[in-house]
């Protein structure tokens, strides 16, 4: 009997060489291609002046806060086009469902021309928003505009709407119906699309460096910033201030790790 | 009722405004005086070469994601190793990283000075290949994930038990499993790597006719004024993703109904 258990091929013996093998290199995969550069730049950022100086300090500022508000946008925008797409009944939905996901194909620089073309200062609509902070908000919410939609939409369409019946019949109005029953089963999942597009947005640059204009202390983004300390041959100084964008990044995706795991404690 | 009618105008009108009026104006702008001067602009020596570029530094950043994708994805779901979490932050951070802190990273690696320096890798295609797989490298780790922790190890497991090597189980239980996943997840690389501007943009040098990709070249042209250029190259890159989209579309529906 003991004889036949070890010729039977041990499922954990077999299998051992190979994850050893997958961890390793994909260890050193990550640490050449992600880390290595990323401890160079640490490890170069020297100069707080160029941090703390005016123009970062306003370019940091104007960032993080046109980041707040295109995250409150995508919040509200995004839950009523996942709305539409998934509980809404019209002619050339699958049309507008793949739209959606057109600013994560479109190359940065094309949504910041496209954007310019109709909204710059030749706008046949009338209307220009080149050089000023507005465009940078209308190419951030371009390049945002499927995080929240793409989170909130696989829950909605798992979402029963027999809790909902059950609400209407005890008297609630769609309002309170979607106010108590359906936003408390979709808020985290806006959250977490929220978080996403902001994320997105503070880093963001090619959408935005041809319609903001790149003006000091008016519509000069952090990434923008940045890229001129590089071009002016300041490279501690642009190291400098990546590593705060760095850690700003790095800060959101763990928050977004720490929040899924906690909406899906009771899972496991 | 007409609160419905309100969402989907409110939900329509905030993507045409946004996303298919602005594209639709560039197409018309691009082809209102026919195909003749689109097609002069695309094919000029330098629109050619920035085209070779981009399809030079996605033929080789697809592949090796899609390599490291499918073993990370494995190495994240079926084992336990410490600083897991660790792992799984730095694979996500290119997704929130802006591009230029990626270009600038490389810059000063393997710069003048850098500890990697001196080997010719900025300011020509190396870099930019290097900055090419460091942007795109979390999609197809990210579409895999899932459907391998939907999976359970199970199957895996049955196939080891009937004398099924590694290998083995990997190609007949694992992969049939994931392959749609990771086509979705090289369709998403594709497209991120086909349309990378802010990384390359800093480890390039930019200089036309050599290391200029097809997103520097719209930029360029737009800053010469050569708006028929820029524009028609721009709508070269926006066909290319709205192929990519229908790609998206049509691998979709398997990812749901699997």
């Amino acid at each position: 009997m003991a004889a036949r258990a070890a010729a039977l091929p041990s499922p954990r013996a077999r299998r051992s060489p190979a994850p050893g093998l997958a961890i390793g290199l994909t260890t050193l995969y990550l640490s050449v291609i992600v880390l290595l550069p990323l401890a160079a730049l640490s490890w170069r950022a020297h100069g707080w002046d160029a941090i703390t100086s005016a123009q970062a300090v306003s370019s940091l500022k104007l960032t993080l806060g046109v980041s707040v508000v295109v995250a409150l946008v995508n919040a509200v925008a995004g839950t009523m086009i996942a709305w539409t797409l998934v509980r809404d009944r019209f002619v050339g939905q699958g049309f507008v469902n793949a739209l959606v996901d057109l600013p994560f194909a479109l190359p940065t620089i094309v949504a910041g021309l496209t954007l310019l073309a109709l909204y710059g200062p030749k706008s046949p609509a009338g209307i220009n928003v080149a050089f000023t902070r507005w465009g940078i908000l209308v190419a951030l919410l371009f390049v945002t505009l499927p995080f929240v939609v793409r989170t909130v939409q696989p829950v909605l369409l798992e979402l029963d709407t027999e809790m909902e019946d059950a609400a209407a019949s005890l008297g609630a109005g769609r309002l309170a119906t979607f106010r108590r029953v359906i936003l408390p089963n979709i808020l985290p999942a806006i959250l977490s699309g929220v978080a996403l597009a902001f994320a997105r947005a503070v880093g963001e640059f090619g959408s935005v460096v041809l319609i903001s204009g790149n003006l000091p202390f008016k519509t000069e983004v952090v990434s923008v910033y940045v890229f001129g300390r590089i071009e002016s041959g300041d490279a501690g100084g642009a190291a400098a201030a990546s590593v705060v964008i760095l850690a700003i990044s790095f800060a959101v995706l763990l928050a977004i790790g720490g929040f899924r795991r906690w909406v899906t404690r009771h899972d496991r | 009722m007409i609160g419905k009618y309100v969402v989907r105008f409110a939900a329509l009108g905030y993507l045409t405004a946004l996303l298919a009026a602005p594209l639709g104006y560039v197409f018309w702008r691009t082809f209102r005086h026919g195909l003749g001067p689109a097609w002069a602009a695309v094919t000029t020596p330098d629109a050619v070469h920035a085209l070779k570029v981009t399809l030079i530094l996605t033929a080789i950043a697809v592949p090796a994601n899609t390599i490291f994708g499918i073993l990370a994805a494995l190495a994240i779901v079926r084992h336990r190793f410490p600083g897991a979490g660790i792992f799984n932050a730095v694979v996500d951070l290119p997704l929130a990283l802006s591009p230029v802190v990626v270009g600038l990273a490389l810059l000063i690696l393997y710069g003048r000075g850098g500890w990697l320096g001196g080997h010719g890798v900025v300011f020509a295609l190396p870099g930019m290949v290097l900055a090419t797989i460091f942007v795109s490298l979390p999609f197809v780790v990210r579409e895999v994930v899932p459907v391998l922790r939907e999976i359970g190890t199970e199957q895996e497991q049955a196939a080891a038990t009937l004398g099924a090597s590694t290998v083995q189980t990997f190609t007949r239980v694992t992969w049939p499993a994931i392959r749609w996943a990771t086509a979705y997840g090289v369709v998403l690389t594709t497209a991120r790597a086909l349309g990378e501007f802010g990384a390359v943009s800093v480890v390039s040098g930019r200089l036309a006719g050599k290391t200029e990709s097809l997103t520097l070249y719209v930029q360029d042209r737009y800053q010469s004024f050569d708006e028929v250029g820029a524009y028609a190259s721009a709508v070269v890159l926006a066909l290319i993703a709205v192929t990519t989209l229908l790609l998206m579309t049509m691998l979709k529906p398997k990812e749901e109904t699997r």
